[in-house]
């Protein structure tokens, strides 16, 4: 390719997104696993359903619930167009989610990218925002007490929480003004939020000259990068991401049902009551820390160091190769596999053993469920990331990568117990058992 | 602010100062026309000034002769979303019942005689004190009135307490 000059298209509307020629190494699947374009698809297809959804759901209190029935029992396509909504929803949280660990591990957001990371951030935020709103919308047992839960996890955020909640909630619980407002939020400010971001982000991309190249760029043969022209050559295999996702909602949506529980008892908690699967890894931080500790002190700390990400790492442009390097990979692995043994034996051991033998039975629980488990793990993290670097002769790049990893792992650890694992009275089951239990519950 | 014309050299530079003048001052109100914007914004969303939003103000509601009330025992009062307990000494005590650890409705379960929360199973005794975290205080109340023999409870203001203790309980 690079010998002969590639032939390119003169004119095309593509070129106000795309430029006319990119580096041929770019294009490859496994770069970035097309998530963002995904994620863009999905965004659209939101749009489009939701806005069909419009046309027969009514936001008060009193005709929410049979609204959906109407739509689903009723009106041809109703329930085929609110699956389509419910797991596409879904759906793009896993995908951006996927999309921001694709960006992390090729550290496509340093230097030039450090804006568009920002961006993205703001991307992920009304993603949350719009699947959370949209969660109560259907005002059956399941969103009226998941959304009771998490916004009664406000009041544990100090001095403002309960400021906040209110302002959620339009009053102390949800009633007409939670809804007015859920309602709000989701049909008009998330989306004109994504309408004006998405535009920034891709323009973003196109003023780093593109995605991140997959290898160092600073090497002697830099220059001798092969290109090819992006129409047909990235058009095409966007097309096909495009139309492949869409074929994946539809068949789910076609195969599984979105739930619908009975119509919101305010004098009614079921049993268990969840959190949306997305939040069960701060419901299941709930069941183990102070709750100012899981709902306050860790989510800051979580998000303040992602929004500092750019600063922290690179002092050079090492970014393109998935997981940095060879010892970034096998560094990785062990944060991976030490995440993966570790959490689950300390969910364990904190459900069993220091529920029932309190160690420090006189001290306030700020300090023996809060401080002292934070400092601990704090110590291990540190104490981790030295030995990483002293052991395995981590660069700081590989070693900020390691804890990461070992945060991330212990969190989807966290994610998956709330989900799988947790039974009647939230107590720890194994899966199995809990299916047994909830069919016998229903009866 | 006055700045004399013979200080400056040239004609430029009077421009410029008035220029620059104008244009803080055009920052200046754009910034103070944000502040109005954002102001009324925030004033419009503010819960209870919507209509819509306005709460119920706060309600007596008459539960009844204090003798109808067996002595320990637990009545659930739907319409103020609230249980008057009869403790075992003949006392009144109006819980609410909204779980202090997140927010769900706890039932009263009476072959137990505590009240559980189904959500993260926090458990409270009769009178609303936690007997289980992750509940980090007692229940909610509100406040009792026995007036002539009738109970009555005024669900407007509920009341924050970090134990149980006997002036919380009223008697005939
Ligand atoms: C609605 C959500 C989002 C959409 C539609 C979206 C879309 C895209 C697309 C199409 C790309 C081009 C390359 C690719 O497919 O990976 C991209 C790149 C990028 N995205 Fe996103 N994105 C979203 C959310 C996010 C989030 C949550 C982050 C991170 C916090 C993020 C950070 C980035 C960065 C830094 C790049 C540049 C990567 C590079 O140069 O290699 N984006 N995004
Ligand atoms: C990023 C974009 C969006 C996401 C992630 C999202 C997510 C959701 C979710 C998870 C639900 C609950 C579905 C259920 O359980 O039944 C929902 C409901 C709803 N959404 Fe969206 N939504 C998005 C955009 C939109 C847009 C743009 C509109 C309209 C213009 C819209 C209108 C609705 C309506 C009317 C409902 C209530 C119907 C129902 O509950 O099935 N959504 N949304
Ligand atoms: S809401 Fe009652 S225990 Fe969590």
């Amino acid at each position: 390719m690079a010998t002969t000059p590639p032939k390119i298209k003169k004119k095309s509307f593509i070129y106000h997104i795309h430029p006319p020629v990119i580096p041929e190494n770019t294009l490859k699947f496994t770069h970035t696993w097309g998530f963002g374009g995904s994620a863009l698809v999905l965004v659209l297809m939101q749009i489009v359903t939701g806005t069909l959804l419009l046309f027969s759901y009514s936001p008060t209190p009193e005709a929410a619930y049979p609204s959906i029935m109407t739509l689903q029992q009723v009106i041809l396509f109703g329930r085929l167009i609110r699956n389509l909504h419910h797991w596409g929803g879904h759906f793009l949280v896993l995908i951006v989610f996927f999309h921001m660990l694709r960006v992390f591990f090729t550290g496509a957001y340093n230097s030039r990218r450090k804006v568009n990371w920002w961006i993205g951030l703001g991307l992920f935020l009304c993603v949350l925002t719009a699947n959370f709103t949209g969660y109560l919308l259907p005002l059956d047992q399941l969103s009226y007490w998941a959304i009771t839960i998490c916004t009664g996890m406000f009041d544990y955020i100090p001095l403002i929480g309960t400021g906040i909640q209110k302002i959620i909630l339009g009053g102390t619980e949800i009633g007409k003004a939670t809804l007015s407002n859920f309602f709000a939020i989701h049909v008009a400010l998330v989306p004109a939020c994504l309408t004006i971001l998405m535009p920034f982000h891709f323009w973003q991309i196109r003023k780093a000259k593109g995605v991140i190249y997959p290898g160092p760029v600073d090497t002697p043969g830099g220059n001798e990068i092969s290109k090819v022209p992006s129409v047909p050559h990235l058009v095409t295999r966007e097309a096909a991401m495009a139309l492949a996702v869409i074929a994946a909602v539809f068949l789910f949506s076609v195969l599984f049902n979105a739930p619908l529980a009975d119509s919101a008892n305010p004098g009614l908690s079921p049993n268990p009551t969840r959190a949306p699967w997305y939040f069960s890894g701060l419901q299941e931080l709930l069941q183990h820390f102070h709750p100012s500790v899981a709902v306050f002190v860790i989510p800051f700390v979580i998000v303040c160091g992602l929004i500092c990400l750019p600063y922290l790492n690179f002092d050079k442009e090492v970014g393109g190769v998935w997981f940095l390097s060879q010892a970034g990979r096998k560094i990785g692995i062990i944060s991976a596999v030490t995440a993966f043994v570790l959490a689950p034996v300390m969910i364990v051991l904190d459900e069993f053993l220091f529920k029932t033998i309190k160690i420090l039975p006189d001290w306030p629980p700020v300090v023996t469920s809060g401080l002292i488990p934070v400092a601990l793990i704090m110590g291990f993290v540190f104490g981790f990331y030295q030995i990483v670097k002293q052991k395995y002769g981590a660069s700081r790049e590989e070693g900020m990568q390691a804890v990461f990893i070992l945060l991330l792992v212990s969190f989807i650890v966290l994610t998956v117990t709330g989900i799988w694992f947790r039974g009647p009275g939230m107590s720890l089951v194994w899966p199995w058992d809990r299916l047994t239990t909830q069919i016998a519950w229903v009866k | 602010m006055m700045i004399k014309k013979d200080q400056l050299q040239t004609t430029d530079e009077i421009f410029e100062t008035r220029r620059g003048f104008l244009k803080k001052l055009w920052i200046g109100l754009g910034i103070v026309a944000l502040l109005e914007i954002a102001g009324t914004i925030a004033a419009y969303l503010w819960p209870g000034n919507r209509k819509a939003d306005a709460e119920p103000v706060g309600r007596i509601i008459t539960a009844g002769p204090a003798d109808d009330f067996e002595k320990d025992s637990v009545t659930a009062f739907r319409r103020g979303q609230f249980y008057l307990v009869r403790l075992a000494d003949g006392g009144f005590m109006a819980l609410s019942r909204k779980c202090t650890h997140l927010g769900c409705t706890v039932p009263w379960v009476a072959s137990e005689k505590k009240f559980i929360c189904p959500c993260h199973s926090s458990v409270f005794d009769v009178s609303g004190a936690v007997v289980q975290s992750p509940a980090p205080r007692p229940l909610d109340m509100f406040a009792v009135m026995i007036e002539n023999g009738i109970v009555k409870v005024g669900t407007g203001k509920k009341t924050k307490r970090s134990g149980f203790d006997s002036s919380q309980v009223v008697y005939l």
